[in-house]
């Protein structure tokens, strides 16, 4: 920092960030890919005459860390000329010499891939043990994550955490016509170590290895769905995706102000709206924050030293809150960063990320069971599975891993080829009712992708089941011409 | 940092001492990168890099298994070595046999750029682009967009000998046009950056938005349409990405059949042809194996083997699937082995002339958010984006609103009616990973418009 500061800088930081990831694959028990990556390299970020320079460098070397302070000074005075709008950044207190540990109990780096793996395959034989299960594969992808941070404010910070995305899915093949049918395990990626995949003490997997096969056997038999206007009990497990799709991105405010435009677009929350557009029905209440426990957005201080923060993004149906870093607040009009600030790599620029953004349940404490007796005819949609948004994020399309028919009020079987298309505003106006906080859960994701160059960043997403009255049912075989 | 070279052969020794694998493979790829990005007519973050993957790969043989323990690192202090190779022979120890061992490969002639050291790239390669951008931003039209350039240079090393090296430079330029309401899009890759046409880019994005003076909403339907290579690009990439032939063998992609595979199966009478070839004119690329982990697709064992061209579908026809040599030898199959570029031909139409045959039909400019729905059909949902145009009598006349789109690539192709001459193009979706692209415009009578998107 001394460096750039010597070489003209009005501002530095600096990053040595290190990420250590492990991604395992089995295919049917045997062994596809196993890979340990450690990544480590040391980021630093300058302001010359109101301008951005960035440069970063593999080698930790005191020489090295110098000339590429200075090189990220030659980036930004070369481009300063060509910069119409002056960065600013938001004040923050300074925090000296402070650190941040994930919670989690058991570092998977500490454990051997071989015990890992051993997990994985006994988890898979589970499965294909199974009638009708001709395939399995099963994954994981563990990441431990290490920042030391400093800027020329004064402030340094030295965090770590972890996170583990376990998956398994079972494949049912019919040769003879020549179709094949999958259904994946409803474990959600989160920041926790290995206890989360090794037994049963974070998720239930012994239930749900025993009855994945069975609900595969029966979406494979089950009746095409009619498409049109449906009631939807969407549970937490899917409806997080829908959550991060058309409300985690749309209230991030460098979309809102254009900043994405090229790439992963804009957004239909405009800052003209804040405050007074209805996002959606009175139940709706959604937070953002990057403190909630095991959420994989949590951190104690974000990339540009801001400390973790909870607030609103839409309170009563309205929307009223956006997703800043300290460069977005001031341009915002406010006065402090709520602490948006990630970059996934030394190599890249940190940039205004997502926190973990919540759908908050309702104050009575529904059950999903519940919510399913209040609808006559309709479906209760189960996992994750296929999503896409349009780049304002108005229209989308997701599908599931599992749909439930409800009739009278009751599960009646599984449906097959769904999926649910819908304008973001109408779909979340369309929320007759949130479950209680029995029902909500922690969904995620790893691979949120923004920017160029290319980043990815993990971030989770409570909700509650909830229930939505006449959303727009599509049938996938239609769809693609099959009758 | 040590040469590369030097640390293959720290790798290397460091191996032979530890000793605790039969075969060792080194993989380092140093990567110079340099990027631009604009908003609202300002430049906005801009950077530079300089990072280089250490990837070792110890293998324990038994008769005709193996296991393997791959561990990547991007630590440059050469004192890490030992820990690196410690941990990969440890975790090869360790591991259970790999589903796709095969024989190590003999080796070649060593690459005679061996020992150059890799070369770096810096933001002074847009020093022929700034400008013209700058040009633009003094426009009355809001721009937006992206400049890249990488250089990735790739060593790989056996103890058997294999010595191989290939430096892949990739590059793109986007530029995204706002006025009003309306939005345009140009892109382009480049391997060096040399005669960038940032001027006709903006010309060809003002005659777009231009377009737009007149906006008809048309709603969800079919409707006969016009994709431009970067749209085909998108859906073929997609289709390239699921052709691997384990999958479609064990009945579980939608290159399966009753009792087999589509291999055989006609598309389309257009005598269009998909190929990847590593030294395909403009889109050169890694033209030999170097993968630090296995998938269906590619096998670490094969790592040094030649990548050639493959015809993925010949004259209309699917042609053959991703097979490495395990895969190959377990399905009595050839092996094939996918390029980093992905080519197709076959038409001889201009778009313009296209354009100039179509009564009433949509031109397209890009796609986006491409999901997969339906694996069995290869069903994939997506978005129009920046630019749906009205062609009426021969001429587009008006801007469209956007669509959802829920389409397959292989029906794409069944249902094609005419095909472009092939060119250069940038996947707009998938770009970033799938730079290297050449592809037709297709006219698709019946293009299935899902639904109407809002955005602009």
């Amino acid at each position: 920092m001394s460096a750039a500061l010597a070489a003209g800088a009005s501002y530095a930081d600096l990053r040595i960030h290190r990420i250590t990831t492990e991604l395992i694959q089995l295919r049917d028990g045997e062994l596809e890919t196993s890979v340990v990556t450690r990544e480590i390299g040391l980021a630093v970020r300058v302001i010359v005459d109101g301008a951005w320079g960035f440069a970063s460098h593999a080698e930790l070397d005191p020489a090295v860390a110098a000339a590429t302070a200075r090189r990220a000074v030659g980036v930004a005075a070369a481009l300063a000329p060509l910069n119409a709008e002056r960065i600013e950044l938001a004040p923050e207190p300074v925090y000296a010499d402070v650190s941040w540990v994930s919670d989690y109990r058991i570092d998977p780096f500490e454990v051997t891939a071989a015990d890992k793996i051993a997990v994985l395959g006994e988890y898979t034989g589970r499965l294909l043990a199974a009638d009708g299960v001709n395939h399995v594969s099963a994954g994981l992808n563990a990441v431990k994550e290490q920042v030391f941070y400093a800027d020329s404010f004064g402030s340094s910070m030295t965090q770590q955490r972890v996170r583990v995305m376990p998956t398994l899915e079972a494949v049912t093949v019919d040769t003879d016509a020549g179709t094949f049918e999958t259904m994946r395990s409803l474990a959600p990626p989160t920041a926790r170590g290995w206890e989360a995949v090794a037994d049963d003490s974070v998720w239930d997997w012994t239930t749900e290895l025993a009855q994945l096969p069975s609900l595969l056997a029966e979406k494979v038999k089950a009746p095409s769905v009619t498409a049109g206007p449906t009631d939807l009990v969407i549970d937490p497990s899917n409806l997080w995706l829908t959550i991060h799709e058309s409300i985690g991105h749309a209230t991030e405010y460098d979309r809102a102000i254009g900043y994405e435009a090229a790439y992963a677009g804009t957004s239909f929350a405009t800052p003209d709206k804040l405050g007074t557009m209805q996002y959606g029905s009175p139940v709706m209440n959604v937070t953002a924050d990057r403190t909630v426990d095991y959420g994989l957005a949590t951190i104690g201080f974000d990339d540009e030293g801001v400390r973790a923060q909870s607030w609103d993004l839409v309170r009563d149906g309205v929307f009223v809150g956006y997703q800043l870093d300290r460069v977005f607040a001031p341009k915002l009009g406010v006065a402090r960063s709520n602490g948006c600030s990630y970059a996934d790599s030394p190599h890249h620029v940190p940039i205004q990320r997502m926190a973990n953004v919540s759908l908050q349940p309702g104050a009575e404490d529904l059950s999903t069971e519940d919510l399913i007796a209040r609808v006559a005819d309709g479906i209760y949609i189960v996992g994750d599975k296929s999503w896409s948004i349009d780049m304002q994020r108005y229209n989308f399309q997701f599908t599931g891993q599992r749909f439930f028919r409800i009739r009278d009020g009751k599960l009646d079987g599984q449906l097959r080829d769904v999926a649910y298309q819908a304008t973001t505003t109408e779909f979340w106006g369309s929320m007759e009712a949130v479950g209680g906080a029995s029902t909500w859960r922690l969904g995620g994701a790893f691979n949120c992708g923004k920017a160029q160059p290319g980043q990815v960043a993990a971030v989770s997403h409570g909700c509650p089941s909830a229930l939505f009255r006449g959303v727009n049912v599509l049938n996938t075989r239609s769809e693609s011409g099959r009758s | 940092m040590i040469s590369p070279s030097q640390v293959v052969e720290l790798v290397l020794a460091e191996a032979a001492r530890q000793s605790r694998a039969d075969e060792t493979m080194v993989l380092v790829t140093d990567r110079s990168t340099a990027s631009l990005r604009w908003a609202r007519n300002s430049m906005t973050t801009n950077g530079e890099s300089v990072s280089r993957d250490i990837t070792v790969i110890s293998i324990v043989r038994d008769g005709d298994t193996a296991r393997i323990g791959s561990v990547k690192s991007s630590e440059a202090d050469p004192a890490t070595i030992a820990a690196l190779v410690s941990a990969s022979q440890a975790a090869a120890q360790s591991a259970p046999e790999a589903r796709d061992s095969a024989p190590a490969l003999v080796a070649g002639a060593c690459s005679p750029d061996w020992d150059e050291p890799s070369p770096l790239t810096g933001v002074g390669v847009f020093a022929g682009v700034a400008p013209r951008l700058v040009d633009g931003f003094h426009g009355a039209d809001a721009l937006y967009g992206f400049a890249r350039h990488e250089l990735d240079t790739t060593y790989l090393a056996t103890s058997g000998g294999i010595r191989r090296r290939f430096t892949q430079p990739t590059g793109s330029v986007e530029i995204n046009a706002k006025r009003g309401g309306a939005s345009a899009w140009s892109g382009i890759s480049t391997a060096d950056f040399v005669d960038v046409p940032i001027d006709s880019m903006l010309a060809d994005l003002s005659v777009r938005l231009g377009w737009a003076d007149r906006t008809v909403d048309l709603p969800a339907g079919r409707y006969e349409t016009l994709m431009p290579p970067s749209t085909v690009a998108d859906m073929m990439i997609y289709l390239g990405w699921t052709m691997d032939g384990r999958g479609a063998q064990e009945g579980r992609t939608a290159l399966s059949k009753p009792g087999g595979t589509r291999v055989g199966e006609k598309l389309t009478d257009l005598g269009l042809t998909l190929y990847s070839d590593p030294v395909a004119p403009g889109l050169d690329c890694l033209p030999f194996v170097a993968a630090s982990s296995s998938s269906e697709r590619v096998s670490v064992f094969d790592n040094g083997l030649d990548i050639g061209r493959t015809e993925w579908i010949r004259d209309g026809v699917i042609n053959t699937l991703a097979y490495p040599r395990s895969a190959a030898a377990e399905f009595d199959v050839p092996v094939a082995v996918p390029a980093d570029n992905l080519l197709m031909t076959g038409g001889t139409a201009d778009l313009t002339d296209m354009i100039a045959s179509t009564e009433r039909g949509l031109l397209l400019t890009t796609l986006w958010y491409i999901r997969e729905v339906d694996p069995a059909v290869l069903l994939l949902t997506g978005l129009t984006r920046d630019g749906v145009y009205l062609i009426e009598g021969g001429e587009v006349t008006a801007a469209v609103n956007n669509f959802r789109f829920n389409e397959s690539p292989l029906d794409l192709l069944r249902r094609a009616t005419e095909a472009g001459v092939s060119e250069q193009t940038l996947p707009r979706e998938w770009g970033d990973w799938a730079t290297r692209a050449q592809m037709p415009s297709l006219r698709i009578p019946d293009f299935h418009m899902s639904s109407v998107s809002q955005a602009q």
